[in-house]
């Protein structure tokens, strides 16, 4: 029988970055015992790439914004398949997470008259972004990691999550292994939070880290919760596409809230040439306007490179398919034109976008302050993940909460940049709160020791097998599958072959033999990360299939337009008794009749 | 240049250990972390290393090139002379674990140990603070910090002599230097600074600076006015004559 450690918090946290970590502040600050296990070392998580900013309605760059404008906003970027409470709330409480954050040692950029600084982004209608420079993830993770390791909280740090526990339908723990020794743990916890980040890697090409492996996701439905909005990935416009060995790495919207375009081979500006009706009120036809309105001039509208990622996305693959692209299958982005609007423009350049400049000039050779980059879409954010009540954020499961981009609701079709790093803070802080009040009102239940036993027997079974069938390979073909078949531009016959591939590989997985000894062992490691990404993929894929219209990041080639009859509901995935997966739709929630009017008002 | 250049990569734990030659093909805009890789994925499954980003912001695959404290996702293989072998080894101020990936515990250990950013009441009518556009720009280079540890890494207060129980190092200097300037904190952490985290034994090589990623100037902008700082409290005649009659341990009188 394997042997394992036991812990017992009240809460148990699974992720330490921005949500997680969020999370675990707020209950351990109401006076519970809280574990928080982190995937990679503390201060690592993926929430450190994050560029942009934060997105909060504070007003202090336009003061003609306010909650509402946000709410709409989100809800628009959406294609309104957004839990309305979410982004209600997410809008109202944005403002005072960020503040909070200043007060714990964050040291935003500043306004003229010494308030945080408020930057323009995609999808907003004014200045919205909380930002420091182009580093804001890292600002916050490393605000809340110093502010969190004072609270009393215990971090497990390189554990990662190998099966959730439950009993009679409640959630009773986490059975997980460390990897420095490679031995298992089991804790037992009242409630469970979930803030494991998104599914990136079940993509080729992507800006996510190797820890995005869809285990919260997973995670979840394995242990009876819904997921919704699963169709819904997000190809960021602008990832870097040369040299190969950093294809994916992202290139932040900030360059384009600075003024930076997007050129075809030909020289053309072709975001001008396919402007959706829904938003031609709110952007500038002419060059001027939109540089005005990059340089705060309240009076432009946005430029169309600050269209929402899906459309920007999509404008850019049409180019690169029709013949028009850069060199090396891209499309340019190009910020050293200012040049021609502002005197000392290379160190502006510099100043505002230190990271990139960096970022290019060391693994592209490229000076971003005097040539135009190359860009391409890069798999960066799962709108969909684990369904949860919009006030408390949990599950289905009784006890087990999600948070974060593991989490579905907020941003519907489509996310607006900088509304994930407020998503973490907002609902992370929601999620803590209530968990915490969950541990204080419910009793610790049992752990079932057959569960245990056989998820350490699983677990352990790729060192018996022989067989030639490396698990770094099956990740590898799992994410060719996912990328040629799954990707920004869909269509049946695809989809299903997808599902045909992903079957295959399902079973090469079971396969899978792994070397050497359990200390610290990436081979071991990705066998047991296949199990997640298979579950997401096939969740991806069949709720694609389920969604025969164009709405958002999902694109069908086979049905390019929106269709109404979508518009009405999400797509929901479950677990069915006979263990295969079930997708039904659920009527989208009710909208209050404030919520309606704003959105109206907002048109 | 071949195209298998050969890659001399440590193996072991803390028992043991060894240099392993592993020839990889290359290509095109390769980063040493990408040999890596290439190597885990076709050759070695069981070969350890951390990473996370990729792109030189999280300061996870710190490693030794050449013999040079490096991150291995930034360093591109057409810095490097391939015509000789290339060494690839962990972090030698640390304890390894396995391969390429050491024990780095002790630096969280030593940063719960520094009293934690505490602000001055909120001055402005809506409960916040005003902060002027320029105050926060010096503190901004200390919160470039990715914790890559290369720092530590390198000094030889750490790494030769070993007085990990009564030197902080580098990176939290920098730290501290960052909360000491932030232009809301009012906590003093000087006596700290000089009884127990050991700011007078860095003398000055620079090594730290050299090493950082994120360049940031941490002897000269960090430590050396930490140091300047803490002679002015303890040192400076008159305030040790504040302090004999006042008996604060501080001489500061905000």
């Amino acid at each position: 029988m394997p042997e394992y450690e036991t812990h017992e918090h009240d809460v148990l946290v699974i992720g330490a970055g921005g949500a997680g970590l969020r999370a675990a502040i707020e209950a351990a600050g109401s006076g519970v015992s809280v574990g928080v296990l982190s995937k990679s070392v503390l201060g690592k998580a993926h929430t450190v790439m994050a560029e942009g900013g934060i997105a909060a309605a504070m007003g202090n760059v336009d003061d003609r914004d306010n909650w509402r404008v946000h709410f709409a906003d989100t809800m628009r970027g959406g294609q309104y398949l957004n839990h309305p409470r979410m982004a209600e709330l997410h809008a109202k409480e944005a403002p005072a997470r960020v503040r909070e954050l200043e007060a714990w040692g964050a040291l935003f950029d500043r306004t003229k008259d010494g308030r945080i600084l408020q930057r323009n982004f995609g999808g907003h209608k004014y200045p919205r972004l909380a930002h420091v420079g182009d580093r804001t993830g890292l600002e916050m993770i490393r605000t809340l990691q110093d502010n969190g390791i004072h609270r009393g909280m215990t971090v497990h740090m390189e554990c990662t999550v190998i099966t959730l526990l439950t009993d009679g339908g409640r959630i009773a723990g986490a059975f997980a292994y460390e990897r420095e020794r490679g031995r298992f743990k089991l804790f037992r916890a009242k409630a469970v939070i979930l803030a494991t980040g998104g599914i990136g890697r079940a993509y080729r090409i992507t800006s996510n880290s190797w820890e995005y492996t869809g285990d919260g996701h997973s995670l979840a439905y394995h242990a009876g919760a819904s997921l919704m909005d699963m169709e819904f990935v997000q190809f960021h416009p602008t990832g870097m596409v040369w040299p190969p060995s950093v294809a994916g790495i992202l290139v932040t919207e900030g360059v384009r809230g600075e003024g930076g375009i997007l050129l075809n081979k030909e020289g053309r500006r072709f975001m001008f040439d396919d402007i959706p009706a829904n938003y031609r009120a709110q952007t500038a036809d002419n060059e001027d306007e939109g540089w005005r309105y990059t340089q705060g001039d309240r009076n432009a509208r946005r430029p169309p490179e600050l269209l929402t990622r899906d459309h920007v996305a999509r404008c850019i693959v049409r180019e690169i398919r029709e013949g028009r692209g850069s060199p090396h299958g891209g499309v340019f982005l190009d910020i050293a034109w200012i040049k021609k609007r502002l005197p000392h423009s290379a160190e502006h350049i510099r100043k505002k976008l230190p990271s990139m400049y960096h970022q290019f000039k060391q693994l592209a050779d490229i000076d971003i302050t005097a040539e135009p980059m190359e860009v391409g879409p890069t798999t960066h954010y799962m709108m969909g993940g684990v369904r949860v009540d919009a006030d408390t954020q949990m599950s289905d499961v009784p006890g087990l909460f999600a948070a974060g981009e593991c989490a579905a609701g907020l941003h519907g079709a489509n996310r607006l940049g900088g509304n994930s790093l407020s998503d973490l803070l907002v609902f992370g802080q929601r999620a803590g709160r209530f968990a915490a009040e969950f541990a204080k009102s419910n009793r610790q239940t049992a752990v079932d020791p057959e569960q245990v036993d056989e998820a350490a027997r699983t677990a352990l079974a790729p060192f018996a097998r022989t067989s030639a069938e490396n698990p770094f390979n099956v990740q590898h073909d799992l994410q060719s599958t996912m990328q040629d078949l799954v990707g920004i531009v869909r269509r049946e016959s695809e989809l299903t072959r997808a599902l045909e591939c992903l079957e295959s590989l399902e079973k090469r997985a079971a396969g899978v033999a792994v070397a050497g000894n359990r200390e610290y062992n990436p081979g071991w490691h990705t066998a047991l990360d296949l199990r997640h990404l298979l579950t997401v993929s096939e969740a991806i894929t069949k709720s694609a299939v389920e969604r025969k219209e164009s709405r958002g990041a999902h694109f069908r080639d086979d049905f390019p337009a929106k269709d109404e009859a979508y518009a009405t509901f999400n797509i929901v995935v479950r677990r069915g008794a006979d263990g295969s997966m079930q997708i039904r739709r659920e009527p989208l929630p009710a909208m209050t009749d404030e919520q309606k009017s704003t959105i109206e008002e907002m048109k | 240049m071949s195209d298998t250049p050969n890659f001399r990569v440590w193996r072991g734990d803390a028992g043991s250990g060894e240099f392993r030659d592993y020839s990889v093909e290359i290509s095109p805009g390769m980063v040493v972390l990408d040999v890596i890789h290439r190597i885990q994925a076709e050759q070695a499954p069981d070969l350890a290393v951390r990473w996370n980003c990729k792109a030189g912001k999280c300061g996870s695959c710190s490693a030794e090139i050449n013999g040079m404290p490096k991150l291995m996702c930034m360093t591109r293989l057409n810095q490097l002379d391939l015509t000789k072998p290339v060494t690839v080894e962990p972090m030698r101020a640390f304890p390894l674990i396995r391969d390429l990936v050491t024990d780095v515990s002790w630096n969280h250990k030593v940063k719960t140990g520094i009293k934690p950013f505490k602000p001055r009441k909120p001055d402005a009518a809506d409960g916040t603070w005003r902060i002027n556009e320029g105050d926060g720009d010096r503190v901004q280079e200390f919160r470039k910090c990715i914790e890559c540890f290369l720092c530590q890494d390198v000094c030889h207060v750490l790494r030769e002599h070993h007085m990990n129980d009564q030197f902080i190092g580098p990176r939290f200097f920098v730290y501290t230097a960052a909360l000491e300037m932030h232009p809301l904190d009012v906590e003093n952490r000087l006596g700290d600074l000089k009884q127990r985290q050991g700011v007078g034994y860095c003398n000055i090589t620079k090594c730290c600076t050299k090493v950082c990623p994120e360049e940031i100037k941490i002897t000269d902008n960090a430590i050396i006015p930490l140091k300047e700082r803490v002679v002015d409290e303890f040192y400076d005649p008159l305030t040790r004559l504040f302090r004999m009659f006042t008996g604060s341990d501080s001489g500061r009188v905000d």
